[in-house]
């Protein structure tokens, strides 16, 4: 009986061992992590410092979970691993050998050497331990002198989200963003826009443009301002650096196994080490696929890294092959969802087609093939859309005039909501100078029948 | 867990970002009105149409005061932050004590409406109960019996929290139009049309006239003083008694089939009118446990067969003239502890009085015989369904924590399940605070509307079935 051991319970190391329990009745599994006792969803930390969850709410199984489907969980810190003896050193001092091994060990925090960046006061949010260590910087010196002021530092999802949690507990926020533009590695200039927007609605005190250059302390080395590469100084209490994550291989980078900015895998998320896989934040892939960035930190392709890797580990070798590529995200009260590829900038031989409704806060933006009008993908904010529809319309590969003009199929905001599909209809008729007709809604199309 | 910084159960909230203004304004109005009550309660308000008249403007314009600063002052959207920091709705002191006033409120009215203030053998109401007798003789020309004290705060309290409910999901149509719609099914059919026909009627014997309230749940329909009471009082009465029993056998299955039972549990019924309103804040309460899910379907389905058993009992009596069946005392053994376990005790007092401790929702997940009902057709022969979007589900968790009847949403939207659930009351509450646009209540073909082995969308390498 082989004994598959996982190294973290994230959402990538918990959907294998989940997985390879179904697939495998037999196997031998144990699950290792010094960050939380039990699987937690860590996208929705947020909601517990926010008080619309409690810490418990954010675990998607009850604690019997685990015994009962024979996943044994180890609540322990790896210090190193022997990948000739297939064993595992712990801090405490024990050892554990593995069968099959898997790195599913996530990501930390980007720092880039700021001065300051160190001190008490300073901290990403990335873990469990970080988000308890907010809770302490929120109040350093107890809840009757709240921090006055926070700074957050880089443009990202985190960052924003941080803004958010902050300003649940009243505390103001000046968000340093060192580009001209919110997530704009990511966001075309009016999604961003309108992030923008939405953010400044909020009261978030957003610095676009501005660099931070130090992080000064006071007498007892706690964070008393910092000082933007302008000169502007911003005194405050709490910093938070979300400059993105990177990952967390610091404790390998020494061993036989190979690293680059990740732990570098081929297609089926092996590793050059014997037996030995690595998925989620923390794998690179030597080949990237397609238009996906070598290293994927996001929730959905842990999880699909996790399901295809438990297939191998049955015995059934899959490669990681993620179909066309989805995302989403919620910033303050507007969502987001993309499906398909809509790139920052058009690309070579790709148009854009944006619609954005009058009250700046709905808007959607087509991508697609200049020559062909095939759809390539699309962003878009304050309204849902029907995952399964857009997947079948980039398989069967349509063009933008057929999506432009089913998107009622595609609805999937709660009943009796405002649409908007013929005002989008009209706008890409001035944009395409085609005559359109709008399609009804049709529970024929939507479900396949 | 030792690191859950909510393990003190809220007493207090660790973070007060404080009330303002507006909400202390419109807390001190419900206050005020709650207040005069209480006064009237211990006699030292007498009764007077001024202070009745001040006491319900005061609470129906507190929730709206109330509703206006604390959503109103920021961008529409989701409104969740600090529920489990706040003493009322983490159940603190305040949740306690709160608790324990509506439960003892109960205990009065069901068994020792006496002490409410009801005049008993003749005598003039005195206290609470007398407070409300200027609006009972302005409607209908009698004094108030504790009922009518009762529907009437019951129907200020959906109406004054309905507004409430509307300002923080001002955002969302569906949850717009639903409560306005239980809003106005509550004051009109439940309260203003009975009240006004019995009093136009006032020489025919008592019969309940809120045509939504239909057996099982109005448990005493077949009781044979209620059927008596129908057919003696002519087409008037007859009406009543088709449209029961239309209601119930026709109507309902077919409308189930349609829409699921939320077209009656959150948007037509009384129960579930108070809960969607002023039960909001408590919907976070209910167990999301296995064995809570265990333990709801072993009792509602009892409570089903014991108002069958009961409902048979008093018909058989009925037709036969007799009141024994088996040679049990059919009142003593049937009615009577039906109406006093389930009728009062589960449904008033443990389904309302609990609120601040076991979630909104207790009466109508564990025992509602109507909802069980409606719940079986809903799970096994209808179109309605919440439908996971593919693979967008983030396992965050808001969904199932929402959810007032306890279902375990997330753990069928992170597997890309369909929701299809005898339970669910269709509140859309889920599909609200979704952060990632993940679920929608939609009525559909049935082909593939429960999905026990999906593929979650986005992965081509190991789909489960080709």
């Amino acid at each position: 009986m082989d004994h598959t051991v996982i190294i973290g319970n994230g959402i990538s190391g918990i959907t294998t061992a989940r997985h390879l329990r179904k697939l495998d009745t037999n196997a031998r599994i144990t699950v290792i992590s010094a960050e939380s006792e039990y699987f937690f969803s860590r996208t929705a930390l947020m909601y517990v410092y926010m008080g619309h969850m409690r810490f418990k709410d954010v675990q998607p199984y009850e604690d019997w979970f685990w015994e009962k489907n024979r996943i044994d969980l180890v609540n322990a810190y790896v210090d190193s691993i022997d990948f000739q003896k297939k064993k595992l050193h712990f801090s405490h001092g024990k050892d554990l050998s593995y069968d099959k091994l898997v790195l599913a060990i996530g990501s930390k925090s980007n720092k880039f050497g700021w001065k300051g960046q160190d001190l008490e006061g300073v901290q990403g949010l990335y873990s469990k331990q970080d988000l308890d260590l907010l809770e302490k910087n929120t109040d350093p010196y107890g809840s009757a002198q709240r921090v006055k002021r926070a700074v957050i530092v880089g443009g990202g999802l985190i960052g924003i989200e941080l803004a958010e949690m902050l300003m649940s507990r009243g505390i103001p926020v000046t968000f340093l963003v060192r580009e001209s533009l919110f997530w704009s590695n990511v966001l075309p200039e009016k999604e961003s826009r309108l992030v923008t927007r939405h953010m400044v609605e909020h009261g978030v005190d957003l610095r676009l443009e501005s660099e931070l250059d130090e992080i000064i302390p006071d007498a007892a080395g706690r964070v008393k301002a910092v000082r933007t590469k302008a000169g502007e100084i911003i005194e405050c209490e709490l910093v938070g650096l979300t400059a993105g994550v990177s990952p967390n291989i610091d404790f390998l980078k020494d061993s036989e196994l190979a690293t680059d900015k990740g732990i570098l895998v081929d297609a089926f998320m092996r590793t050059d080490q014997q037996d030995v896989f690595a998925i989620g934040d923390c794998a690179q892939f030597k080949e990237a696929i397609g238009e996906r960035r070598p290293i994927e930190q996001v929730w959905y392709t842990g999880r699909m890294m996790g399901e295809t890797l438990a297939h191998t580990l049955s015995g059934d070798e899959r490669k990681y092959q993620p179909g066309h590529w989805f995302n989403s995200a919620k910033f303050f009260d507007i969502e987001y969802q993309t499906y398909g590829w809509v790139f920052a900038k058009e690309k070579e031989g790709e148009k854009h087609f944006y619609w954005e409704h009058a009250d700046g806060k709905i808007c959607m933006r087509f991508n697609y093939k200049k020559d062909s009008g095939l759809f390539i993908g699309l962003n878009v904010f304050g309204i849902r859309l029907r995952h399964e529809v857009l997947d079948r319309w980039l398989n069967e590969g349509r063009d933008l005039d057929h999506v432009i003009s089913h998107l009622p199929d595609a609805n999937f905001d709660p009943e009796f909501y405002k649409t908007y599909e013929q005002e989008i209809n009209t706008a890409y008729e001035a944009h395409s100078g085609k005559k359109m007709k709008l399609q009804k809604r049709s529970l024929k199309r939507i479900f396949g029948l | 867990m030792s690191t859950d910084k909510d393990a003190s159960l809220s007493l207090a909230d660790p973070h007060p970002v404080g009330m303002n203004s507006g909400q202390k304004m419109g807390l001190t109005l419900g206050i005020l009105g709650v207040g005069i009550l209480f006064l009237a309660l211990f006699g030292v308000v007498r009764e007077q149409a001024i202070f009745l008249w001040l006491s319900l403007i005061s609470m129906l314009s507190g929730g709206v005061v109330f509703g206006r600063s604390a959503y109103l002052e920021s961008p529409e959207g989701i409104k969740n932050t600090g529920i489990w920091f706040d003493g009322l709705s983490a159940r603190g002191v305040i949740g306690w004590s709160f608790g324990i006033i509506l439960t003892s409120f109960y205990v009065l009215l069901y068994w020792y409406p006496a002490i409410l203030g009801l005049g008993v053998e003749g005598a003039p109401n005195t206290g609470l109960v007398a407070l409300f007798d200027p609006l009972s003789m302005w409607i209908k020309g009698s004094p108030a019996s504790q009922w009518f004290v009762y529907g009437t705060l019951y129907t200020v309290a959906i109406l004054s929290l309905g507004i409430k409910f509307l300002l923080k999901y001002r955002h969302n149509r569906y949850q717009k139009i639903r409560t306005i719609v239980v809003m106005l099914s509550q004051f009109i059919l439940a309260y203003f049309i009975p009240e006004i026909l019995e009093g136009m009627n006032s020489e025919v014997a008592y019969f309940d006239k809120d045509m939504k309230n239909m057996w099982p749940l109005n448990y005493d329909f077949f009781d044979g003083w209620h059927l008596d009471a129908m057919t003696h009082s002519g087409n008037y009465g007859m009406f009543f008694l088709v449209l029961g029993i239309f209601m119930f056998l026709v109507f309902t299955p077919i409308i189930t089939y349609f829409v699921g039972k939320r077209w009656y549990c959150s948007w037509i019924c009384g129960c579930g009118g108070l809960a969607e309103t002023a039960g909001d804040n408590f919907r976070h309460l209910s167990s999301k446990k296995l064995s809570a899910w265990k333990l709801e379907r072993w009792l509602i389905h009892t409570v089903m067969i014991l108002v069958f058993l009961m409902t048979a009992a008093t018909l058989y009596g009925y037709f036969a003239g007799t009141s024994e069946i088996f040679g049990l005392d059919i009142y003593t053994y049937f009615k009577k502890p039906y109406g006093f376990l389930i009728g009062s005790m589960f449904s008033g007092v443990i389904g309302v009085g609990f609120y601040p401790l076991l979630g909104n929702r207790v009466w109508c997940r564990f025992g509602c015989p109507l909802a069980g009902y409606m719940g079986i057709i809903q799970r096994f022969k209808s179109r309605f369904r919440i439908t996971t979007n593919g693979g967008q589900c983030i396992s965050c968790g808001n969904c199932s924590t929402y959810c007032e009847q306890g279902i375990d949403v997330r753990a069928y939207a992170q597997k890309g399940q369909n929701i299809v659930r005898a339970s669910c009351v269709g509140c859309g509450i889920c599909s609200a605070v979704c952060p990632r646009g993940v679920l929608k209540l939609e009525n559909g073909p049935e082909e593939g509307r429960i999905s026990d082995n999906p593929i979650i969308i986005g992965n081509d390498g190991v789909k489960l079935r080709f």
